[in-house]
């Protein structure tokens, strides 16, 4: 697919390591407002409150955490879909939260989208080909205009649908399908950043799977960078490099996909790991269940000092006076072990929730072979079929 | 069992489920649609034209038989709006009082009316301001109201506001009270008139339909697809709102249509309508309507005219409807 190959790397070369997207107390409110003619003020929903990270060439970072915790909203910033109270958005250097007209235009076309809902995202009254082939009459100079039908049957084809779909309607795919239509529109500009909110949690289990590789696939062709946004954990593992956990607008754990999952040392992190479910009986019995009671607080009424502190099992006077810096812990700062990443407590400390596994994790995983504990629902050499 | 269970093993093959290594599990997915939606015209190879919405509705339509009686009757009832002397040799205003409420005679099928008029000649030569006055207050509604409702749905804020007020202003003012205050004022003798005030009168109720869909079609996620991508105003609105909201406001708009055949009736009954010698449907209803148990047929003939023709025009919004929408295919 020579045409698919990346036009803008020449450009801007991004030299190894150097973050291609960097975010900045990145803040979006959402005002509360009371009163029909005179509209005043009286709060606002907190929906992200200050979130950093950074994203290098070529690396997925996943983001995790429970409903309600901005995670949707972090991504709507990200392609300018909202824009930011605060902060700052940089993409090699620059802020995009300050672009506008046609400097904004240049910067969409880097930073592209997955959506989460395959049945509302793709508009039902147009074909497939006017889907992904919208891209290129927004931005005309990506393709010259006899060529873009190609085009689409070449992401057709990348994407593994049958390029002869063209001119079919959305409605006449699976779900899984579906996504892999949006996904195709996503990469049609040769995006740098593709931005996924919840990409596989409208799908059936077993056509996640698909997704997922497809996605892994697409990222090691095209050098994409990710944003991954899930609430299932075990996903996340398996397709980022790092891990953010958010939790009420805010990341307060940090780290790579082994730090997070291993040695996590934030309480709210420890107790997410611990209510994925175990399919193993016998690990099940000895493994410890963190319950956290109560419900997550109001974003537009947030805890002072640490906000989980309401939750937190651990959680003292300080907690509730100083709000805890998203660093490495002090306790770990002189370590090198894989504790050592940063993490929002006062009181973090290393907690094994989830068996380690046994193996380093290979990346590609070959495929096991005869595997008779598989779990019924993928029996081993029988296809997954979409869900009709 | 020789292993040792390895929950992290189990959970990484729920995700990549065992055989799915890549091609083997996107041939089935290809498989199964093809299944699912066999050949016919839909399977136009790589080399085939390029369609889109419009272009496959056009297709659709052509073999829709709601289509094509409601289009073979709606193009004789132009005809003869154009023409009524093709299908009527008489002169629908020579009336003789001698035959006041008649039946049926030789050369006379419908009868005649109190004023010994020829019923037949009179609903022929009524299509023409009927249907003038039908189509044209329903074209003016519907684009007046689907233009402002969806401006105000689509910007919504002040704008919303704004609009939405100015509709409600319109709304409240009471029709016959309104015609009488209006019409009464104009001394022309044309239609017009009254086109523009059923238009004036007609539009916020398609407003605020097409202000509803509007609503709704913008919060879908292709919506914000299309703005992630750059996607301007126009575009939105042109591409991916509208062809989602548009069939409510057909579906009121075709119903509408007859509302407001009868709404100049009852104008033209009350002396603020269309004026004698101009002949309507509307009139000879209104004339009719107080004789129905003397001489039912001066009310039935009119009255089945407009009822043919309000039908013919509801089908064919049905039928556009339908075609415009690629999941009834």
């Amino acid at each position: 697919m020579p045409e698919l190959t990346k036009e803008a790397e020449e450009a801007t070369p991004v030299g190894d390591g150097e973050p291609i997207l960097e975010v900045r107390g990145l803040v979006k409110h959402f005002p509360l407002t009371r009163g029909i003619l005179f509209k005043r003020q009286i709060g606002a929903v907190k929906a992200v409150d200050g979130v950093d990270f950074s994203l290098a060439q070529g690396e997925t970072l996943g983001i995790v955490g429970e409903s309600g915790c901005g995670k949707s909203t972090v991504a709507k910033l990200l392609v300018n879909l909202e824009q930011p109270t605060a902060g700052e958005i940089l993409y090699k250097g620059e802020d995009v939260t300050r672009l506008s007209g046609r400097a904004l235009k240049a910067v969409r076309r880097n930073i592209q989208m997955v959506f989460q809902d395959p049945y509302t995202s793709l508009n039902p009254r147009m074909t497939v080909g006017d889907i992904i082939g919208e891209p290129y009459e927004i931005h005309p100079e990506v393709a010259p205009k006899g060529d873009r039908r190609r085009r689409v049957q070449d992401l057709l084809d990348v994407v593994g649908l049958n390029p002869e779909y063209i001119n079919r309607y959305p409605h006449q795919f699976s779900g899984g399908q579906r996504q892999r239509i949006g996904i195709a529109r996503g990469l049609a500009l040769n995006p740098e950043i593709i931005v996924a909110d919840e990409p596989v949690s409208a799908l059936d289990v077993s056509v996640q799977a698909q997704v997922i590789n497809l996605l892994e696939k697409l990222q090691s062709e095209f050098n994409l960078s990710y944003i991954f946004i899930a609430h299932d954990l075990s996903i996340v593992r398996h397709i980022s490099d790092r891990v953010g956990v958010m939790y009420l607008g805010r990341i307060v754990e940090i780290g790579t996909d082994e730090e997070i999952y291993d040695h996590p040392t934030h309480p709210y992190t420890q107790a997410l790991l611990s209510a994925v479910p175990v399919p193993d009986p016998a690990a099940r019995d000895h493994r410890e269940r963190i319950i956290l009671y109560g419900d997550v607080p109001s974003p537009a009424n947030i805890p002072s000092g640490c906000r989980f502190r309401t939750r937190c099992w651990k959680a003292q006077d300080r907690c509730a006076l100083e709000v805890p810096l998203l660093a490495v812990p002090a306790e770990f700062r002189l370590t090198e072990g894989p504790a050592a990443h940063p993490s929002a407590c006062h009181f973090a400390e290393e907690k094994q929730v989830v068996p380690p596994e046994e193996k380093p994790k290979p990346q590609p995983k070959p495929k096991p072979q005869a595997a008779p504990d598989a779990p019924p629902d993928a029996p081993p050499g029988d296809e997954e079929q979409d869900a009709t | 069992m020789p292993e040792a269970y390895d929950p992290q093993e189990i959970r990484r093959q729920a995700i990549t489920p065992a055989g799915s290594g890549g091609p083997m599990d996107l041939a089935m997915d290809e498989a199964e649609t093809l299944e699912k939606t066999p050949g016919g015209p839909e399977g136009t190879g790589p080399t085939g034209k390029p369609r889109s919405l419009w272009s496959d509705a056009w297709h659709q339509l052509r073999r829709s038989p709601i289509f094509i009686v409601s289009g073979l009757l709606i193009l004789f009832l132009v005809i003869i709006a154009i023409w009524p002397q093709l299908i009527a040799s008489r002169d629908p205003l020579f009336c003789q009082l001698s035959k006041s409420q008649q039946g049926m005679q030789p050369g006379h099928p419908f009868g005649f009316d109190t004023q010994g008029c020829d019923v037949y000649t009179r609903t022929v030569y009524g299509a023409r301001a009927s249907i003038t006055v039908g189509v044209c207050a329903t074209l003016g509604a519907a684009l007046l109201g689907s233009l402002l409702g969806g401006f105000a749905g689509f910007f919504g804020g002040v704008w919303d506001a704004v609009l939405s007020r100015i509709a409600d202003v319109f709304f409240g003012i009471p029709v016959v009270l309104g015609g009488l205050v209006f019409l009464s004022v104009v001394t022309s003798s044309t239609v017009w008139p009254v086109v523009g005030f059923i238009v004036l009168l007609g539009w916020p109720q398609i407003a605020r339909i097409a202000r509803g869909s509007v609503i709704t079609a913008k919060q879908n996620d292709y919506v914000q697809a299309a703005r992630a991508l750059g996607a301007g105003s126009g575009r939105m609105l042109l591409r991916h709102v509208a062809p989602n909201a548009v069939a409510p406001v057909i579906v009121v708009a075709t119903i509408a249509l007859g509302t407001y055949i009868s709404l100049e009736a009852t104008l033209s009954f009350l002396g603020v309508g269309l004026r004698p010698p101009t002949v309507s449907w509307g009139i000879d209803i209104s004339n009719a309507a107080p004789q129905i148990r003397n001489a039912p047929h001066m009310l039935l003939y009119p009255a089945g005219a407009l009822s043919i023709t309000v039908l013919a025009f509801i089908m064919l919004g049905d039928a556009v409807r339908d075609a415009l929408d690629p999941k009834l295919r």
